[in-house]
């Protein structure tokens, strides 16, 4: 692991963000565009007064999911790009160590994803008062986990991918599962007990529930740091499963 | 026992800067390299010859280091092939340009430096190395063919290798470039780095001193451009390399395809 090597490739990343107007607004302003047709898809509907707005929940969902898929999009087309334009197996020649270009992606794109909740995270509170208990900060954290989370399933997806379309499949194999079982639809404990236990080592699954407990208290619960934990325990087993798809010497 | 290329050039193994030995690969069962033998001296050019399908990038990767090989071995700068300490000290430019379009000129240059602790000031030295100082600003993905080419030849030539592998750097360059590039290599081989530079295009042997001949996998022959055209009886390198290959395929016929492939050599 080398500092100067890691900071090179996150500075190199971003860099090449920079020349991409259109990827940037993907992921600056397309969540909080969301957002908003969320908050207006909710709008009108009746509550029983003192009930909480759906938006309240599904809105505060939507804070993690986004940089998930934002960031496991992303991600896996420019790793793709790397192992196929050549510049991957040049780098390996290099002495770059593995890890190096690995975190240098992470920390590039949680810079990214710290950028997109805080935006998302703004427009929830400011706009459409977003209404939980729990304190903002920990939404951000728990978004930036979640799109690390993206950032590392996006590297390791991106090696069984050949082009760019078959990468883009890998969205509804490995994306669609967890926003259909993370608790969004329908709560984890009425679905049935094949879909439950799926559900329970789905990583999003954990960052909802964490979502869950920020919203329902003041201050950190036990539960979330757990829930955090072991979301950031999977990053870095995704990440070690990365590592390994990267070989400096190839048939 | 086999002739070794060190003996054709009438060269030690002490003063090679890349030696092979019985350097197999196989592919999906299809062989690519036959047990090639040869050494490569330092401080030269080395030009590796050979029609397009030869094996000419794979012998290339071996020697860089990111071939699998099946059996024999690749000694660079008296390391094995793909030795960790070896990646300071052997650049490798791909025949297609790996380079980030979507980064500068400078940018690219950089990046691939930073990988070698080289900062700005030997970035720029590299960029001026190729002539691309008035373009160090721009997108890469706005440039030529040619201008892409020299970016990812910059990217090797900003860590200042003690090894630089080529694979067919002049495609697509127009004479002048071509000829500006070639005198680039000599003044870097007289500063004493080894450059090994694959060509399909037999003209250019002439800038090589030292020139492998590869057909289907094997050595044809090491010898200078001056043996190639005596031994082809043609001051045309082209003509000459055909010549040796048909001699070469006359020698060999279908019974004595295993002693050629031991052998590795013409005589």
């Amino acid at each position: 692991m080398d500092i100067l090597m890691m900071l090179a490739t996150t500075r190199r990343v971003l860099e090449q963000l920079r020349h991409d107007r259109r990827s940037i607004a993907l992921i600056l302003v397309v969540p909080a565009l969301l957002l908003t047709a969320v908050y207006f898809l909710f709008e009108n509907e009746a509550l029983p007064s003192g009930a909480p707005r759906t938006f309240d929940r599904v809105g505060l969902m939507m804070l993690a999911i986004f940089p998930f898929v934002v960031m496991f999009l992303v991600t896996s087309i420019t790793m793709l790009r790397e192992r196929t334009s050549g510049t991957l197996e040049r780098l390996l020649t290099t002495p770059v160590h593995k890890a190096d270009l690995l975190f240098g992606y992470g920390l590039a794109f949680s810079i990214m994803a710290a950028l997109q909740s805080l935006v998302a995270t703004a427009v929830a509170y400011w706009v459409f008062d977003l209404d939980i208990e729990g304190p903002p900060g920990f939404v951000v954290l728990i978004a930036v986990i979640n799109a690390v989370l993206g950032v590392a399933l996006g590297l390791l997806c991106s090696a069984f991918a050949r082009t760019e379309f078959q990468a883009v499949q890998f969205m509804p194999v490995v994306v669609v599962p967890q926003i259909l079982l993370c608790g969004l639809f329908v709560a984890r404990d009425r679905m049935n007990d094949a879909l439950e236990s799926i559900s329970n080592v789905l990583p999003l699954t954990f960052s909802v529930d964490a979502l869950q407990e920020i919203a329902a208290n003041a201050e950190a619960t036990e539960q979330m740091w757990r829930d955090a934990a072991i979301m950031g325990a999977i990053v870095l087993g995704v990440l070690v499963l990365a590592s390994l798809t990267l070989r400096r010497r190839t048939a | 026992m086999s002739r070794s290329a060190a003996e054709i050039t009438g060269r030690t193994h002490d003063g090679g800067a890349v030696a092979a030995r019985g350097l197999t690969v196989v592919r999906r069962r299809v062989p690519v390299l036959r047990e090639l033998d040869f050494a490569i001296p330092a401080g030269q050019i080395t030009g590796l010859l050979g029609p397009s399908g030869s094996g000419k990038t794979t012998l290339m990767r071996a020697i860089v280091g990111v071939q699998r090989v099946t059996s024999g071995s690749v000694r660079v700068l008296g390391l094995p092939a793909g030795s960790s300490a070896l990646r300071h000290q052997v650049g490798y430019v791909t025949q297609s340009p790996s380079v980030y379009p979507d980064l500068t000129v400078e940018g690219n240059v950089r990046y691939f430096g930073a990988m070698h602790r080289q900062g700005a000031a030997e970035a720029a030295e590299a960029i001026a190395a190729v002539g691309l100082e008035p373009q160090a600003r721009q997108k890469t993905a706005d440039l030529s063919g040619g201008q892409l080419s020299r970016v990812s030849l910059a990217c090797a030539l900003v860590a200042r290798p003690r090894l630089l592998v080529l694979d067919e750097p002049t495609v697509g360059l127009d004479p002048v470039l071509r000829a500006d590039l070639w005198g680039r290599f000599r003044a870097m081989a007289a500063q004493g780095t080894t450059l090994l530079v694959s060509s399909h295009v037999m003209e250019e042997a002439s800038h090589c001193e030292s020139l492998l001949l590869l057909r289907e996998g094997r050595l044809l022959a090491q010898l200078t451009p001056a043996e190639l055209s005596r031994r082809g009886h043609s001051a045309d390198l082209e003509k000459a390399f055909l010549h040796i290959i048909q001699e070469a395929g006359e020698e060999r016929g279908p019974a004595a395809e295993d002693r050629a492939a031991q052998d590795g050599s013409v005589r």
